[in-house]
């Protein structure tokens, strides 16, 4: 396999911004960054401390302006270079942004991570099956085979098989739901579970078959194009329907493209609100539409990076659990500093990133047995996924619950109609 | 010339100059870079900007434990060092004469006890932080030529300071002249190494904070 150097090195000076090289150049490589990371954590691996990761990065940006360079003398970046970091890039960071709250110099390393993936795919290098997931996306609609024909498929068994009427290609419509291609194909009640809510609030709601996939393993897998395509999608088809609002299924890193990063993508501000999942139940409760009957189980919340520490919406999944979850027990640490499932950023479908993955879970089993709980309810599908694979390899006993799945089995239809 | 003649004359000029020159020019081509601008809407209640910079700034001032750090250690001698530094350079009665010569402003010196006190713990803790970043296996691998060469060059004058003023090794005037010609080194090394931080900190502190704070995060 050729590795295109050259390609790297553009693709990493091309997003050279004022952000960016103050984060490169402001690094005073004080190693607090290991132990915020999950991966270092587990391993003890010094190649997994977050600040090594951005080592190529920065390479590249110091030969650009290195003094000597017209002398032939400035640092480059080397196929060894790019071949080495390539699993540190990739396998080992789930951008979860834990290492950004311990950073003194503030430096948000989750995000040039993301930036240097692009430039390890330019390469030619990146997990091929990670990449797959991004091109699936691009010619069939979804990472995981979920084509527009499949997905009124799942909609109609689900219609059926949950009893609630799944809307799909309404002409015009408040809200445009989006899906996740893991919980159409892996956990589809909780799609069932999202239009059971809409329907007991009485919002009017619609999929739609041009722009239902959530999830961008474009963003993940440092593929630009991609990440746009799947966007535009999305905002073409909210455009259609004069959506005032999209809703983001049980997805943390669909959420933080959509959310925090599409705008930016496409240049210009998107003409809807974005709203998680869990942001949209707590909004309808704080309207009064969301009436539940309790939820008794002992159990414990993990927060999706991408939604709590990166996404400033962990006070919403409290404000839903509060009167509702009766044994509610918060995992240590909480909310913002909460510790990642191991698999966001693209890691959980990289196949051989997943011995690894399987240890740092048990970071998870450790906290959840620390609350006394035995029950984990999560509101990302991938974060699901991961600890569903991990609770298999470790033949763990929890139990693995969706907040969107347990908030539609506590609908209490009888007072809204009475509300 | 003689050496101290030198030092405190050509030497210390050249080094001011390249210090302020070389950290305009490190400044205004960071800054004068393309910005890219946050297109995405704000979450309502977000606080504003110059409250997000400002929060981001004091926030990471330490570190979460409840994230987890490598070395509460490497947190506090950080500390210990760089206020110790500044004790030094701002609280020394000989500093202040320096400054007010350069300035115009003066204000009352520490009692030369005091200084040397905080000489004494400032370089002890330099040396720490070096051991650390020998021995730790996380710090050996990612520290550069640019983080031993600036730890020398920040513990130079310290140490030449602390001989002269004690009259350690050498007739004062030599040791003071080599004092100040370690502080040239210093403020010659400042904008090409790591210790334009002291710079920088404000800028990716506030630009994170700013950035965190539009999203609502509570951290």
């Amino acid at each position: 396999m050729t590795i295109d150097v050259q390609a790297a090195t553009r693709t990493f000076l091309a997003q050279t911004e004022e952000h960016l090289v103050s984060y490169l150049e402001a690094c005073v490589h004080c190693g607090q960054c290991a132990d915020a990371c999950l991966f270092y954590r587990t391993s003890g691996d010094p190649r997994h401390t977050p600040a090594y990761k951005l080592f190529p990065i920065a390479k590249a940006y110091r030969g650009q302006k290195w003094p000597l360079k017209w002398l032939g003398l400035a640092p480059k970046i080397t196929e060894k270079d790019l071949t080495e970091w390539e699993e540190l890039i990739f396998d080992t960071c789930t951008m979860c942004g834990r290492c950004t709250e311990v950073c003194p110099m503030g430096i948000d390393i989750a995000s040039i991570v993301g930036q240097a993936r692009k430039a390890f795919v330019a390469a030619g290098l990146g997990p091929a099956d990670l990449l797959q997931a991004a091109e699936n996306s691009r010619d069939h609609g979804s990472p995981l085979g979920l084509t527009p024909a499949k997905l009124i498929d799942r909609l109609d068994w689900l219609a059926d098989d949950q009893e609630v009427a799944m809307v799909v290609d309404k002409a015009h419509s408040d809200v445009l739901l989006t899906v996740s291609s893991i919980e159409a194909m892996k956990y589809p009640t909780s799609l069932s579970a999202m239009a059971k809510i809409m329907t007991h609030a009485g919002v009017d709601w619609t999929f739609s078959t041009t722009g239902y996939e959530a999830t961008n393993f474009g963003y993940l897998a440092g593929r630009g194009d991609i990440a746009k395509i799947m966007i535009q999608r999305i905002v073409d088809a909210a455009e259609k329907v004069g959506a005032k609002t999209v809703v983001i299924p049980e997805c943390g890193h669909a959420y933080g493209v959509l959310r925090w990063s599409a705008a930016n993508i496409l240049g210009r501000p998107l003409p809807f609100e974005v709203l998680h999942i869990t942001e949209y139940m707590a909004k309808l409760k704080r309207e009064g539409r969301l009436h539940l009957k309790p939820y008794d189980t002992a159990m414990t919340y993990h927060d999706p990076c991408q939604i709590s520490r990166r996404g400033g919406a962990a006070a919403d999944a409290r404000y839903i659990l509060e009167g509702f979850a009766t044994d509610f027990h918060e995992m240590t640490p909480t909310a913002e500093m909460n510790w990642c499932c191991g698999g966001g950023g693209g890691v959980q479908a990289i196949g051989r990133a997943a011995d690894l993955r399987h240890k740092v879970f048990k970071i998870k089993i450790d906290q959840v047995a620390a609350t006394g709980t035995n029950t984990l309810v999560s509101a990302c599908a991938n974060c699901r996924l991961t600890m569903d694979e991990s609770k298999i390899h470790w033949k763990w006993d929890g139990g693995l619950e969706s907040l969107v799945e347990i908030v539609a089995e506590h609908l209490d239809d009888g007072a809204a109609k009475s509300a | 010339m003689t050496l101290l003649d030198f030092a405190r004359g050509p030497a210390l000029t050249f080094a001011m100059a390249v210090f302020v020159l070389g950290v305009l020019w490190r400044l205004i081509s960071l800054l004068g870079l393309p910005w890219a601008s946050d297109k995405t809407a704000r979450r309502i209640g977000a606080p504003s900007d110059v409250k997000a910079a400002i929060t981001g700034f004091v926030r990471h001032m330490w570190v979460p434990k409840a994230m987890g750090q490598t070395s509460t250690f490497a947190m506090i001698n950080g500390y210990i060092f760089h206020l110790g530094l500044a004790i030094i350079v701002f609280g020394f009665a000989q500093h202040i004469l320096v400054l007010q010569g350069l300035f115009g402003v003066h204000w009352p010196g520490l009692p030369t006890s005091v200084i040397s006190v905080a000489a004494i713990v400032t370089l002890a803790s330099l040396v720490a932080a070096l051991v650390r970043r020998v021995t730790s296996p996380v710090m050996r691998l990612i520290s550069t030529v640019n983080d031993y060469f600036t730890w020398a060059i920040t513990t130079a004058p310290v140490l030449t300071g602390l001989l002269a003023v004690s009259h350690l090794g050498a007739r004062y005037e030599t040791l003071l002249a080599i004092h100040m010609l370690t502080i040239a080194a210093l403020l010659i090394w400042f904008p090409f190494g790591k210790l334009m931080h002291a710079f920088l900190v404000f800028l990716t502190r506030a630009e994170t904070g700013i950035s965190y704070g539009r999203r609502g995060v509570k951290i």
